[in-house]
């Protein structure tokens, strides 16, 4: 199934090479096209695109090899690994990429992978979380979400998930920062115009960790959140903070049907 | 030794927080200028009460950490190869507007269109969650705003 969909993504990253550099509305973007929503894929430069279109040449890939590595790897006092209750994350994980966050009751609220990680780290594995933005945590949340490449996006926002869904709804809308600029001036009203040399996208999510040619490395959506924040001269909140999270799923739910693209290739 | 190094970070602290605070009251040091709206549609006088210089203003409007009305405007700035798309061409500003109607949009283009992209560049207030290095200041001086004035006045 996996293969089926990669092998799907693969080929229409070919249409769009072969179509050629002259991008108008009009561009069959496949895939990464779904009605009115579109891919930061389909935004980004023709070699940035190739680079992602080849997991060999896609740098992000490291860090999926290293998650598959730290899967099999024995870690705390139970002496578990994530294979000792997952198994072959191909199959345990195929859907989890696409429906996170969730609803956590014990919680009370939203959690997101890289919390689900180190929920099982510390109270399965009993081993220390991992930092935010640390290379295992990285890699592993990108080595999960990959195992849900080519899968529609499809979160739960009804149920206990809708309070915390409103709330990241409001923040979207939420102007912030000495620049009083939201989420939505950028990403919904302008999205496809320069704003000065860079060209504006729509702000979707369905390919993070991703690995920004900025940063030179692979970086987890929370990282981007805080980016946007300070450029809008906000005071950006903490990476894995409950606005995040809700924002994170407002931001899934905006983009429901896009597929999992996780590891992408971004300016 | 321990004991003298920390001393020594307390010391950095304490002149840092020094310099910092220097810089805090230079800026406010340029003091928020009122001003009065007319119709709701412009400010009528100069916010220095000196006319501004235009070509200090374009300069303004290049600069990344100052206007960058190059962000989103397109204005006749040849050398400058990136222009967004996002707000209305610029380029004959000067004949669509008077001085105090620029003058109203740069400082608070929200009176005129309260759903505008457009940053307030004159108000230091009313904003949510403004990081520290910004907080109570204003994006241009008032002697930026009449630069910038100064200069849109004169694309015809």
């Amino acid at each position: 199934m996996r293969r089926i969909a990669l092998a799907a993504v693969a080929a229409s990253g070919l249409t769009v090479m072969l179509a050629g550099t002259a991008l108008s509305d009009e561009t069959d973007w496949g895939a990464y096209e779904v009605g009115d929503k579109r891919s930061g894929y389909t935004y980004a430069a023709t070699e940035t695109r190739s680079i992602q279109d080849d997991d060999f040449e896609n740098p992000a890939m490291l860090w999926v090899d290293t998650g598959q590595e730290l899967w099999d790897t024995v870690e705390g006092e139970a002496g578990k690994a994530c294979a000792s209750c997952h198994d072959d994350a191909a199959v345990s994980m195929a859907e989890v990429g696409a429906i996170y966050p969730v609803y956590y009751e014990p919680r009370g609220k939203l959690i997101n992978i890289e919390q689900r990680i180190n929920l099982c780290r510390t109270e399965n594995m009993k081993a220390k979380a991992w930092k935010w933005e640390s290379r295992e945590l990285l890699s592993m949340t990108a080595f999960v979400r990959n195992q849900a490449r080519g899968r529609p996006v499809a979160v739960k926002i009804d149920g206990p998930a809708a309070p915390f869904y409103e709330k990241g709804k409001e923040f979207y809308y939420q102007r912030r920062g000495q620049l009083d600029m939201a989420c939505k001036n950028c990403h919904e009203d302008n999205a496809g115009n320069m704003i000065r040399a860079n060209l504006l996208s729509q702000g979707q999510s369905n390919g993070f960790p991703t690995y920004r040619l900025k940063w030179q490395k692979v970086g987890s959506l929370h990282r981007r959140f805080r980016g946007c924040n300070s450029q809008v001269r906000a005071t950006p909140y903490k990476a894995g903070s409950d606005e995040y999270v809700n924002l994170e799923l407002f931001l899934a739910d905006r983009g429901r049907g896009l597929p999992v693209e996780t590891p992408a290739v971004r300016n | 030794m321990v004991a003298w190094q920390s001393l020594g970070v307390l010391r950095a602290l304490i002149c840092g927080a020094g310099i910092a605070a220097l810089f805090a009251t230079g800026a406010a040091a340029e003091e928020f200028v009122a001003f009065k709206i007319v119709d709701n549609e412009s400010i009528a006088k100069s916010l220095t009460g000196k006319p501004g210089d235009p070509a200090r203003g374009r300069e303004v409007a290049i600069n990344r950490k100052q206007g960058n009305c190059l962000a989103c405007h397109k204005l006749p700035i040849p050398e400058q190869p990136f222009h967004g798309e996002i707000g209305p061409d610029l380029s004959t500003a000067g004949s669509t507007y008077s001085a105090g109607e620029l003058r109203l949009r740069i400082v608070n283009p929200k009176i005129v269109n309260p759903d505008t992209f457009m940053p307030a560049f004159y108000r230091p207030f009313g904003l949510h969650r403004v990081s520290k290095d910004f907080q109570g200041k204003t994006i241009l001086t008032a002697e930026q705003v009449e630069d910038v004035v100064a200069y849109l006045t004169t694309l015809k």
